[in-house]
């Protein structure tokens, strides 16, 4: 009776991955779809990634993708990693207030946080292109990077600092040696995440990107308006492919920093 | 010398300050003021954004984002609970694996996750096809476009975020209670019924807040599945600032939802404060 259960169970979860993946294999295995536009099996082709890639607006939406998350992501490290740390060391007398500042990008809807940006910049009478993508997308990605990076130092403690500290070291040497190769995964795990981020973004992306500044997810958004058609299966799969590679890595690199440190 | 340190919080503090709060205080000034002619913004204190709220057009689609916002919580609490038990259940080698499986498609965008349901849906879609192939329908059956089309891409955009607050509060269930249970004669369902599924409530609650939170400002769904009768508050606040190009009013729409989400949480956190009380009574 309760082995039934449990399969029951296990059976009915297994009904609600394959409803979460089986739209996501029937785009990409539709990317290979020889017929354009009807949902039958024609034969296998990769002429769809073809055309992509003769396509220069396809090829200028991929280079500004990519800019603005390289750019995103080195920023926003480096100033996740800073806060993180300063967080983790000392005692802020307005603590709460940091915290609460750095959860309240993940909780309010992004739909808010991307009109917001757009109301302040044209307001300031900034022009919409990279640069404000840039910054709208470092200014949503690093409250979760300070997540990250904080949930490693907070494993790791303090313990180890101090030793090398009352062992005569510097700050710096103290960071540089100590430190540093410690929190490694976590920062690495924050920028790929980031970068991920970055790459995938569609709503905030869509209040604050100029006519020359498409990126990928804003140029598939395009395609779909204009009606379905395999180069948006093909795009969205090269997207796709290129987020779960990425998120595996992270996940991985952040889950083996926490096991080690118990 | 010792507190030099602490200046290492400055970049990341000021930009959020900057990029962040800065914005938000727009977006609050703006929605008590005016908009010109031209779709230009004039800094005159007024309520008659908040006003227009209330009209019936606005007020309609507003119940029915409420509605379909209430929908998608239930259908993904019906969804996400067991799959969030069923992790816990497993070998604790593999639950990370699992809970990597479960999050995966939240990485996908909303956009992408729509699209891929109507190649799925749209009249020569894979069901289409496949139902006029086997003979079962002559024409095409509308499938996209239709208010549950976007109920169902609200659940799917949607479901992994409950999935994890849940998974989490059932990891942390004490399993001495349970145990208790067992050892005070429960059935199996009555020791879920009366001791698992309240200890998981804080999981329930934020993962429902979570997502009706979400849904209330959800414009991608509704607007690559949905047709021109399906638009949710979420595309009318989209609207204002794209077409119709009235910013104050967007803003004082999208302040209403942030009002109700405050007060969501807010009733949460009373909610579990009281409950830690309670607990730490007993």
């Amino acid at each position: 009776m309760m082995k039934m259960r449990k399969h029951l169970l296990f059976a009915y979860s297994m009904m609600i991955v394959a409803f979460l993946y089986l739209p996501i294999a029937v785009l990409i295995l539709y990317s290979f779809n020889d017929s354009r536009i009807n949902a039958t099996w024609e034969g296998f082709t990769l002429k769809w990634y073809q055309s992509l890639f003769q396509n220069d607006r396809v090829l200028e939406a991929l280079y500004n993708s990519l800019t603005v998350a390289v750019i995103t992501t080195v920023v926003t490290t480096i100033l996740a990693a800073l806060l993180a740390l300063a967080l983790h060391r000392y005692k802020f007398r307005f603590g709460k207030v940091f915290n609460g500042l750095i959860y309240l990008p993940i909780l309010i809807p992004e739909i808010l946080m991307g009109l917001s940006m757009l109301v302040m910049f044209s307001q300031f009478e900034i022009n919409m292109g990279k640069t404000t993508l840039i910054i709208a997308h470092i200014t949503f990605c690093l409250s979760f990077a300070i997540v990250i990076i904080m949930a490693r130092l907070s494993g790791m403690g303090q313990d180890l600092e101090e030793a090398a500290e009352d062992l005569g070291a510097s700050p710096w040497q103290t960071f540089r040696h100590v430190t540093l190769p410690i929190i490694s995964p976590g920062l690495i795990a924050a920028a790929l995440m980031t970068f991920t981020m970055s790459l995938d973004d569609f709503v905030i992306s869509f209040f604050v990107s100029g006519p020359n500044s498409t990126t990928l997810p804003l140029y598939i958004y395009g395609m779909v308006k204009r009606g379905v058609s395999p180069e948006i299966n093909a795009l969205s799969t090269i997207l796709i492919l290129a987020i779960i590679v990425m998120i595996v890595i992270a996940e991985s690199l952040a889950f083996k920093g926490t096991k080690r440190s118990q | 010398m010792k507190n030099k340190g602490k200046l290492l919080a400055v970049p990341g503090l000021l930009w959020l300050g900057i990029f962040f709060v800065i914005p938000l205080l727009f977006v609050v000034i703006l929605a008590f003021s005016q908009r010109g002619v031209y779709g230009e913004i004039i800094y005159t204190f007024t309520l008659e954004n908040f006003s227009r709220f209330f009209e019936p057009l606005y007020i309609q689609i507003f119940f029915e984002s409420l509605i379909v916002a209430v929908a998608t919580t239930l259908i993904c609490l019906l969804l996400g609970y067991p799959l969030a038990y069923m992790i816990t259940r497993v070998n604790p080698k593999w639950q990370n694996a699992w809970l990597l499986i479960v999050m995966l498609p939240f990485w996908i965008n909303f956009l992408v996750r729509s699209y891929a349901w109507v190649i799925i849906l749209r009249s020569q879609g894979l069901v289409n096809t496949f139902l006029q192939s086997i003979g079962l329908i002559d024409q095409p059956l509308t499938l996209l476009y239709t208010p549950g089309a976007v109920l169902l891409g609200m659940v799917y955009a949607l479901l992994p975020f409950i999935i994890l607050p849940i998974y989490v509060s059932l990891e942390q269930l004490d399993r001495k209670k349970l145990e208790a249970a067992y050892d005070l004669g429960a059935s199996p369902l009555k020791a879920f019924w009366h001791v698992t599924l309240p200890l998981s409530m804080p999981g329930v609650i934020s993962g429902s807040i979570l997502v009706f939170v979400s849904s209330l400002g959800m414009f991608v769904v509704p607007d690559i599945m949905g047709g021109a009768k399906s638009a949710l508050f979420g595309n009318i606040i989209q609207n204002q600032f794209l077409s119709a190009r009235d910013w104050p009013f967007g803003s004082a729409l999208s302040m209403v939802v942030v009002l109700f989400s405050i007060i969501l949480i807010f009733l949460y956190y009373r909610a579990t404060q009281s409950q830690e009380k309670l607990e730490g009574r007993g």
